[in-house]
């Protein structure tokens, strides 16, 4: 069953067993409200009993009345090489639940026993090392909110009207990450003249490698032990993983086991076969890091439907690997006239952004669509301006505006 | 040779560096660039087994050899059922076609159409394949397999042998065919 089926259902069992507790029947309840009578207040049960003691459970649930979950946008042929998103439609603020956080493993999550993990970092370097997670967790350590997006986020091809936000953007998420730098590391063991790349290896059976650019790995990256207060989820990299900022996420390799420091990129495959951006022309592009300037309304989104004209907040996500977000501006008539958002802060670099609008809804079809701008003044496209240069095989980077229509009924689905 | 005097040049001046700095430890010439101490050497022989990855100029590729023909069969064995018999692709990738496809509406990226290095191919069968049991390949399994799999696109004859110096010679057709990041590459709408 759709979360959002569960969810109704959970909230008229919970008010079916209010009026059944209240009155002794629901007949009455069920009259009054379709009459749209106001009900009078009721003392609930559980304002008549004490609740759960403290530590039920020991590590907390969300409550059983909210059924989140992360899931594939289609079956997967090899359940261990594949992705899955993360609800955004029904998260609030900017900080994704780690057991929501998106997925994407190339085989499956490795269960890794912490004392027995090794982190090697060798190659042109004057003090090749082999770290424990004791020794990490003894150096200087940071920690730093910033978003995690899939370059593959946002399909190029395929959007359906039918999609959830979950479906279309689910590969972003933003957590508070902590670790020790990557530039901390590197001064450790002593970088070596001529070195340019360092290769960054996971342990698990993709034995998963991608080149970083040392700029780059000087620019914030983090060797990352926690995610949002916690140690890792094993699905984000437990115990280890790599955390570069801004970039594509498939950098941030998880399971962390080694960093080879040399003179060239590698040329893995995930930077070869994968992660490159084929062209009109045949040519593809390589080496393509950043995640430029994105936004996308996250409510009302896809697969809602409104319930009646009013008052209702439009909100939500933008972000940009290239410092922070500026500005946002919304559409309710599909581009025609903009309104600036309003951005809640702290606006963090590299970081998502919440931003908000109040809408009245007058009841008749609307267009909703949100175009974010960073601090270098770069403007985050439509679709036909990316398609243009672009064209549609590039398979990564789709960064465009995203559009979802208000039907009359108050059903809300993509289009533009 | 060249590398340890490269390596005595760097370290000299690192020391420099860790002298000036009032915060860092001060007892003989190792320690003193060390700047926390912690962590054990990573000689060769600790990483040898983790040290796996190849680069395009063939460094890193291990002593021994695979032919076309041993690789066929291995490929039957190990990688039909996922990649098809042919490397036409099945539940898995395709692993060979496509040349020629790129810059049309329907562009076929496998390792012959699109792969640039044919020293990627040996890396990641060898570290990530076959997917129910990867690093599981001698080195001369490696090799066969590479070299069935570029025989099967064309860019091996039927009685061919790779090795650490054959496979990084392997011409492949889209070698030129990659470029730098282009972005920004969307002017900014008028307002
Ligand atoms: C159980 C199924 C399975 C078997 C058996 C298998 N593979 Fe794979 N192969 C996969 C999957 C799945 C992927 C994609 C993994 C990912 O998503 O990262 C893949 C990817 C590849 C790729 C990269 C393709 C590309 O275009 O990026 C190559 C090359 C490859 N396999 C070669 C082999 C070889 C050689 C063998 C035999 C030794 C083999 N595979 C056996 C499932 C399999």
């Amino acid at each position: 069953m759709p979360p959002d089926a569960l969810r109704r259902l959970a909230h008229r069992r919970s008010f079916l067993r209010l009026a059944a507790g209240a009155t002794g029947g629901v007949g009455l309840a069920a009259t009054a409200r379709a009459a749209g009578a106001v009900e009078p207040l009721e003392v609930p049960p559980w304002s008549r009993t004490p609740g759960a003691p403290v530590a039920s459970p020991a590590y907390g649930q969300p409550s059983p009345f909210e059924r989140l979950g992360r899931r594939p946008r289609t079956p997967p042929p090899f359940p261990g090489a594949a992705s899955t998103g993360t609800p955004l439609q029904h998260l609030h603020g900017i900080i994704t639940p780690n057991g929501l956080h998106f997925e994407r493993h190339h085989a499956g999550v490795p269960a890794i026993d912490p004392d027995r993990h090794r982190v090697a970092i060798h190659g042109l370097v004057e003090r090749p090392l082999v770290l424990t997670m004791d020794d990490l967790l003894r150096m200087p350590a940071v920690s730093r909110i910033h978003f995690l997006e899939c370059s593959g986020n946002t399909p190029w091809l395929g959007a359906k009207p039918s999609w959830t936000l979950q479906e279309s953007h689910g590969l972003l998420s933003c957590s508070e990450w902590t670790g020790v730098e990557l530039a901390t590391l590197l001064d450790e063991v002593g970088v070596r003249p001529g070195a340019a790349w360092i290769l960054a290896e996971g342990a698990d059976a993709s034995g998963m490698s991608r080149s970083l650019p040392l700029d780059l790995a000087r620019d914030g990256a983090i060797l990352a032990y926690a995610q949002n207060g916690e140690r890792l989820r094993p699905e984000q990299g437990y115990p280890l993983r790599l955390f570069v900022p801004g970039v594509e996420g498939n950098l941030s390799v998880k399971w962390l086991r080694r960093l080879k420091v040399g003179d060239r990129p590698f040329q893995t495959r995930e930077e070869t076969a994968k992660y490159t951006d084929l062209m009109p022309d045949g040519t593809a592009r390589q080496f393509t890091f950043v995640m430029e300037a994105k936004s996308v309304i996250t409510t009302p989104s896809g697969g809602e439907r409104l319930g009646g004209p009013g008052f209702r907040e439009i909100r939500g996500l933008a972000w940009t690997g290239r410092g922070r977000i500026a500005r946002v501006e919304v559409s309710t008539d599909g581009g025609d006239r903009w309104q600036a958002a309003t951005l809640e802060g702290p606006v963090l670099p590299r970081c998502l952004t919440r931003f908000r609008l109040p809408w009245r809804w007058e009841g008749g079809p609307a267009q909703l669509l949100s175009r974010a701008t960073d601090e270098t003044g770069y403007v985050q496209p439509d679709r036909a301006a990316l398609v243009a240069v672009r064209g549609t095989q590039s398979f990564y980077h789709n960064n465009a505006t995203f559009g979802w229509r208000v039907a009359a009924d108050g059903g809300v689905s993509h289009a533009g | 040779m060249r590398v340890s005097v490269l390596g005595t040049l760097a370290c000299l001046v690192l020391t420099g560096a860790a002298l000036a700095d009032p915060g860092g430890p001060a007892t003989g010439l190792h320690e003193r660039t060390a700047r926390f101490g912690i962590g054990r050497a990573a000689t060769p022989e600790v990483l040898a087994a983790w040290d796996i990855d190849v680069r395009a100029d063939g460094r890193g590729l291990p002593p021994g050899h695979g032919s076309v023909r041993d690789g066929a069969a291995l490929f039957g064995a190990r990688c039909a059922a996922c990649h098809g018999a042919k490397g036409e692709g099945g539940s898995a990738d395709a692993l060979a076609g496509g040349q020629g496809t790129l810059a049309t509406p329907k562009p076929v990226r496998t390792v012959g159409s699109y792969w640039p290095y044919a020293t990627t191919l040996f890396d990641y069968i060898r570290r990530a394949m076959p997917f129910d049991a990867p690093q599981s390949l001698g080195a001369d399994e490696t090799y066969a397999l590479s070299a069935y799999v570029l025989h099967l696109n064309g860019l091996l004859p039927e009685d061919a042998v790779l090795d650490a110096g054959t496979l990084p010679a392997v011409a492949m057709p889209n070698r030129n065919g990659f470029t730098g990041d282009a972005r920004p590459d969307i002017p900014v709408p008028a307002r």
